[in-house]
């Protein structure tokens, strides 16, 4: 029984440092920039297509994976511009680019619905040949990559830039009097949320072994239970160890899932058992000691640098 | 379209003029037929039968580009693209639409009564009220179901597993001919008096969970021919070569993917079958109405031999149960 959980864990784990990067994407957007981005369920599959097609033509899957997340990068930009320079709102922006990057995806996958890698060298692959198994090889790449990511964005979020990107989110119009040129924050903002969303997706076909054009239905949900997880089991965290700890969010997001799959459940009920036991966790901290439910947005990504 | 009215006219007063002397075969080949196709989404099964299609009625005699216009519309698996498809597919006047997989199939059944149907990947046509009955179709739609044998594909699997206790099923839950074939082997598995546990899972995201929660309950698994579960082919070899369990699919591509062995479903070969139906209805010889719906001819038994090797079995073990 034991050796079953551990098992579990193992594998919630490396799945959820994939999805982590996910939630640092949806982060971005939702909780530094206040803005409702709807992208994600379009740029997820992007980059797990670029990957997949640059790995079945022989490309480095390091390069590969940057590649995606480069897609990812344009696939925001879009957005972005759609959101400032056209004024439509952000919710509406990032539907419209998802609708448009399905066909996009459709492309770069050759007008396949689905793409295998069988028998390719991908990512974790270069872990393998560390001498690791292959749910281990995971766990190290993707914490490798999570890490990596974190660090480059807490020095990103300490520069100019960075400091005026949150202030944007903050107060857009206190920014803008002081001189932040705030749709260009924006911009970027979109831009860096789905490059981490693109790469959160060539990760995860990269570990699935295929790249699937309908898969990013719903992964928009993954990445925001990820984030209020961790922001209700750990509150008022540094904007570093916030990020750090979306992976965490996502961690138990795929354990909770595991568990639920565990369980004997008619078929049918396995959503609202995931659905129960979701409130269940997320309501525990409530009563070791009483506070108030207002989960403000700006409170808990409360900033001490 | 003033064009296309120019040309029906033209034709039209062509056809008035040679009404005396009808020719004694059915339907001449150099009149260009027009064929529309509504495909429900992208996906490798389905692709594989519209270029199966596409080769069958090349067979019949009809070449596109040829005496042969395509119309090829897909869904991208939204229903009200179905709807909006099936409207422009019968508005066009095609002589004759194929519908891949049973949403296309029932929208377009919906949308028109006299426009000849085929039909293909659909699991049950009665069921989908396509048909009044397999035998006798009774109205303007015929095609090829890719029901499998699950008796057979089950028996195959207690055939490589004849020890087994508990056997698992999964599938996705929200995919209808999925829930037909699944609860068709549950039957099957009870009345070899196995256990069963079933699992399903809604998105290619959630697939490598839970067959990493099934692999560890049971001796053996089983999924029919699902969308979702064929797709995360790959995942789910991984997952039951690394648990070491055999794993029987509904269908070939899925085992040729990630699975142990089937007697399973070429879909190009489904869709060439439906091709020659198609190009029967195109040649005046037949009515959708008294073309009883063919089930595949081209089942086969599958193994993969690599899969079988990591597993420790030896493929020439498997075989066909009677």
């Amino acid at each position: 029984m034991l050796n079953t959980f551990w098992d579990l864990f193992l594998s919630a784990s490396s799945q959820g440092l994939l999805w982590s990067l996910m939630a640092i994407g949806v982060y971005l957007t939702f909780r530094i920039l206040d803005l409702a981005d709807m992208t994600a369920e379009g740029s997820f599959p992007l980059g797990g297509a670029i990957a997949t097609m640059c790995l079945i033509k022989g490309i480095n899957p390091i390069l590969a994976t940057i590649a995606a997340f480069g897609g990812g990068l344009v696939a925001g930009l879009v957005t972005g511009l759609l959101n400032t320079k056209l004024q439509i709102p952000s919710l509406l922006a990032g539907i419209i680019t998802m609708t448009g990057l399905y066909s996009i995806t459709s492309r770069v996958m050759q007008n396949a619905a689905n793409v295998s890698l069988l028998g390719k060298n991908t990512i974790f692959t270069i872990a393998q040949n560390w001498g690791l198994s292959r749910n281990n090889a995971v766990i190290v790449m993707g914490a490798l990559i999570a890490l990596l990511v974190v660090g480059l964005l807490v020095i990103f979020f300490r520069t100019e830039i960075g400091l005026a990107m949150r202030a944007t989110g903050d107060n857009p119009e206190m920014s803008a009097a002081n001189g932040i040129k705030t749709q260009g924050m924006k911009i970027l903002g979109y831009m860096i949320s789905n490059g981490c969303i693109a790469l959160s997706g060539a990760l995860l076909a990269q570990n699935n072994g295929f790249a699937d054009l309908n898969s990013g239905v719903g992964t928009i949900v993954i990445g925001l239970a990820s984030i209020i997880i961790a922001e209700v089991l750990l509150r008022n965290l540094s904007i570093g160890a916030r990020m750090l700890s979306l992976a965490l969010g996502a961690i138990i997001y795929r354990l909770i899932l595991a568990l639920v799959f565990q369980m004997n459940v008619e078929p049918s009920d396995a959503k609202l058992a995931s659905a129960l036991v979701l409130v269940v966790c997320l309501a525990l901290p409530n009563f070791h000691l009483p506070r108030n439910l207002k989960g403000g947005s700006k409170n808990v990504s409360s900033t001490k640098d | 379209m003033h064009i296309r009215k120019l040309v029906t006219g033209i034709t039209m007063t062509g056809l008035l003029l040679l009404g005396g002397c009808s020719s004694k075969q059915g339907g001449s080949k150099s009149a260009v037929k027009h064929v529309g196709i509504l495909q429900v989404v992208q996906h490798p099964s389905l692709d594989k039968a519209y270029k199966g299609f596409k080769e069958g009625l090349k067979e019949g005699g009809y070449t596109e580009g040829k005496n042969l216009k395509l119309d090829y519309q897909n869904a991208q698996n939204s229903q009200d693209n179905l709807k909006s498809m099936s409207e422009k597919l019968v508005n066009e006047k095609s002589d004759l639409i194929l519908g891949i997989a049973t949403p296309a199939a029932q929208s377009l059944a919906n949308t028109t009564q006299d426009i000849p149907l085929v039909v293909t990947a659909v699991t049950d046509l009665k069921a989908a009220k396509l048909v009044k009955s397999d035998a006798k179709p009774g109205r303007n739609v015929t095609g090829t179901t890719d029901m499998v044998s699950i008796d057979k594909q089950i028996n195959l699997l207690l055939s490589i597993v004849p020890k087994a206790k508990t056997i698992g099923v999964m599938y996705n839950a929200g995919e209808a001919n999925s829930k037909i074939q699944a609860d068709m082997a549950i039957a099957a598995l009870k009345k070899a008096g196995v256990k069963i546990v079933v699992k399903t899972a809604n998105t290619t995201n959630d697939v490598q969970q839970v067959t990493e929660a099934l692999a560890g309950k049971v001796q053996g698994i089983y999924v029919p021919t699902d969308n979702t579960f064929a797709s995360a082919a790959a995942i789910i070899g991984k997952v039951v070569k690394e648990k070491k369990v055999p794993l029987v699919a509904g269908s070939v591509d899925q085992v040729k993917t990630g699975g142990l062995a089937t007697i399973g479903i070429d879909y190009e070969l489904l869709g060439k079958q439906t091709g020659k139906m198609a190009a029967k209805i195109l040649d005046g010889k037949a009515k959708p109405q008294d073309m009883p719906v063919e089930k595949a001819e081209n089942l086969k038994l599958v193994v993969n031999k690599e899969m079988a090797k990591a597993l420790g079995i030896d493929p020439k073990s498997i075989k066909a149960p009677k």
